[in-house]
């Protein structure tokens, strides 16, 4: 069991949660998740890892609302328990040494980069960092990407906040103007992902995007996360969760994550309405 | 000789089409006078082959011999000498290819049932408590760590334990049992069984944490350094599920048995939508395989409501690997078999979702390395069945995970951890493993085996260890 010692609402449909998972505190490495199981009847479920804190024994996670169970841990109060944390799972992703890296986070995907800006400005790797949503409320956590980006630029589909259009559209306008990228990384939606590795393929700039399929176990016993890269079937919990962008079968990973969608309908109705 | 009964007596079950909707234990046990008349059949050999075919040494011949004077508790007691989950032993053992198979009354007549037997036994030893082993203080200095709580650990565990050390057990899932728990169904292993052997184990004083992912959420370095184990046991299965590599595997309804049967035996999926997570239920199911696992996921998917259920398999009915307890009970419930059969391609329908396998047929060949005969395609056999759920059970593969961050451990080319058959000793000093992590997939049985031999190796490592100090002092 985990404690949750914290929570923020940060959108009316996001919340972060502060958790006591020292272990997985400890070993946590940028671009790691763990799994989650709130009670007893849940799901596994895994959850990009926002902020770990080895010294306080916390690690930081956001979630938004979209079904039964993401329902479930945004319900969760100061005071809570976690029935089940484990992790950190999957491979720390890889970063630069040096260059130039530009972060392109949709929505949610804000949580998920925040651990690659601060690693990445540790080695005094220049950070640009682009975050967008639909609207100016949905944007989330500046606060906490600003200390670790040295450039922090902000989007909104209509143009309620920062630049008017999608994150990838901000992005092509800086790579058009002469921007000196050196590696991409992008965390968001599955589409955003695909829209970002479009943009960047014709730069040659080296993309890496993290996927977010279904999982069961997460340690690589199951397979229900396999995804096709480079024509090969890969486990996003063990080889990934972060892949090369222009390698990866976008329309295959999106057929798959809507496995459940009815049952996802049936989870939701009030047991009465069964 | 005495006269001997020529047939095992017969094992009361649920009735075939009843438990088609039914997830209870199929196989109902012995009754009493089933029981003995069953121990009646064993002819008391002077020299006892049938354990030389036990894995673990059960005194078989003792334990039958107090069941045939109704001595249950004495049975019990013997068979708890060699065996810490008979309970869990007398329902999956491929007896068959064990203790039975060496039993002098084979040859004319059917072999004693002594799995049967052994479950009679602990089942009535779980309706008899003799008031719990009292939790004994742990006799040694030294803790030891086990990594994965399936039946090798927990074996290795429980002998662990009784021999006076601190034991830890660490599991990456948040329940205990390994396959045991997300691999074999209720109707096979109900999960009380399990849950009872693992308490079992924690009266002897066993702490179990779950959650734990060695080498992820704390690594081998840390147990043997900083954490004070004085030794590791790993035990964390062949996990990771082998696909076949042809088009249209990655559709929506194609599973792993491993994520299939996750699914509906860890996480409840047969109780959607009062338990949260999903799985399909198929109207028409091809399991692809013939061992055990195939044979538990073609009836997981009968209970599941599939109107046809297949065993699709490149070989035939001779080859298959399944037990011949389980092969019949899948053909008692409406399984079906489809022999030199082997997919080729699965077909998809316009939402992504698996509608159809793509098959050819197979004849066989010479043997190959495995001594089976190989399957030849025959040409121009292309035949399609139709699927809207479809399951690989071709067997699995070790997890790559602890080897990848565990420095020391040496691998073979299939990445079995590499070790002393006879210790479990591993390339690193005071590192065991046994079970499927050493051996591929491979039995419960052999896994307790394994386990209880490292245990062994690893109470002996530590009094060499302590008995070498005080020569150095």
């Amino acid at each position: 069991m985990a404690a949750v010692l914290d929570t923020r609402e940060l959108t009316p449909v996001t919340k972060l949660l502060v958790l006591e998972a020292p272990l997985v505190a400890r070993h946590a490495r940028p671009g790691q998740f763990v799994i989650v199981r709130v009670n007893a009847h849940g799901e596994r479920v895994p959850i990009s890892l926002t902020d770990f804190d080895p010294a306080a024994g916390t690690i930081t996670v956001v979630v938004q609302r979209v079904g039964k169970t993401s329902g479930l841990i945004c319900a969760l109060e100061p005071g809570d328990e976690m029935l089940d944390v484990a992790g950190p799972l999957g491979r720390p992703v890889e970063l630069p040494t040096e260059g130039h890296a530009v972060l392109v986070a949709g929505g949610f995907g804000a949580g998920a980069i925040h651990p690659l800006a601060r690693e990445l400005q540790e080695r005094l790797v220049l950070v640009t960092v682009i975050v967008g949503a639909r609207t100016a409320e949905l944007v989330i956590l500046r606060d906490l990407l600003e200390p670790v980006s040295d450039e922090l630029l902000v989007c909104t589909d209509d143009g309620s906040l920062g630049y008017r259009g999608f994150t990838a559209q901000l992005l092509a306008d800086r790579l058009a103007g002469g921007a000196p990228f050196t590696d991409c990384f992008a965390v968001g939606p599955v589409a955003m992902m695909r829209a970002v590795a479009e943009v960047t393929g014709p730069h040659g700039l080296h993309t890496l995007v993290s996927l977010d399929p279904i999982m069961l176990d997460g340690t690589g016993m199951c397979g229900a996360c396999r995804v096709t890269v480079s024509g090969e079937t890969k486990f996003a919990c063990i080889d990934g969760p972060f892949f090369d962008a222009h390698a990866i079968d976008f329309d295959e990973a999106i057929v798959r994550s809507k496995m459940y969608v009815d049952e996802e309908h049936v989870a939701l109705e009030p047991v009465g309405a069964r | 000789m005495p006269l001997v009964y020529p047939t095992k007596t017969a094992m009361p079950t649920l009735d075939p089409v009843e438990r088609r909707a039914r997830w209870d234990e199929v196989a109902v046990g012995y009754t009493v006078e089933r029981a003995l008349a069953e121990a009646r059949r064993c002819i008391q050999c002077q020299d006892p082959l049938c354990e030389q075919g036990c894995p673990v040494g059960v005194p078989i011949r003792e334990f039958i011999r107090r069941v045939a004077v109704e001595d249950f508790a004495g049975a019990a007691e013997v068979i708890r000498t060699r065996n810490v989950l008979p309970a869990i032993c007398g329902r999956v053992c491929p007896v068959e290819h064990q203790c039975e198979a060496r039993c002098s009354v084979l040859g004319r007549l059917e072999p004693v049932g002594i799995g049967r037997l052994e479950r009679f036994v602990a089942d009535w030893e779980r309706a008899h408590p003799r008031g719990g082993a009292a939790r004994e203080a742990a006799r040694r200095a030294e803790k030891i760590a086990i990594v994965g709580s399936g039946p090798a650990g927990l074996t290795a565990a429980g002998d662990l334990a009784q021999l006076g050390y601190g034991v830890t057990v660490f599991e990456a899932l948040h329940a205990v049992g390994g396959v045991l728990r997300y691999g074999i169904p209720e109707f096979r292993l109900p999960k009380a069984i399990v849950d009872e052997d693992v308490e079992g184990l924690r009266s002897l004083g066993v702490e179990f944490e779950t959650n734990a992912v060695v080498g992820k959420t704390v690594t081998v370095d840390e147990l043997l350094g900083e954490l004070g184990y004085s030794a590791v046991f790993l035990g964390t299965g062949a996990g990771s599920p082998r696909f076949m590599g042809i088009p249209g595997e990655n559709l929506k309804g194609v599973y792993s048995a491993n994520e299939y049967l996750t699914r509906v035996n860890l996480m409840r999926a047969y109780s959607f939508p009062e338990y949260d997570t999903p799985v399909k239920r198929p109207t028409r199911a091809v399991v692809i395989g013939a061992g055990d696992t195939a044979m538990d996921a073609v009836r997981v998917s009968i209970r599941l409501g599939a109107e046809e259920a297949r065993i699709v398999y490149r070989r035939s009915e001779n080859e298959m690997g399944a037990r011949a307890e389980d092969y019949r009970r899948a053909a008692e419930e409406g399984a079906i078999f489809e022999w030199l059969t082997v997919p080729i391609r699965f077909l998809g329908d316009d939402d992504g979702r698996v509608r159809a396998v793509e098959c050819v047929r197979t004849r066989l060949g010479d043997p190959d390395d495995s001594g089976r005969r190989r399957p030849i395609v025959v040409p121009g056999s292309e035949t399609t069945i139709e699927a809207n759920l479809v399951v690989i059970a071709l067997g699995t593969n070790p997890n790559p995970l602890l080897p990848q961050t565990t420095a020391g451990l040496t691998t073979d080319e299939h990445g079995c951890i590499v070790t002393d058959p006879e210790t479990g000793e591993t390339s690193r000093a005071g590192v065991y493993a046994g079970g499927d992590i050493a051996t591929g997939a491979a039995t419960v049985i052999s896994a307790m085996g394994a386990g209880r031999r490292a245990a062994t190796a690893i109470d002996r490592y530590l009094r060499e260890e302590v008995n070498h100090g005080d020569h150095l002092a």
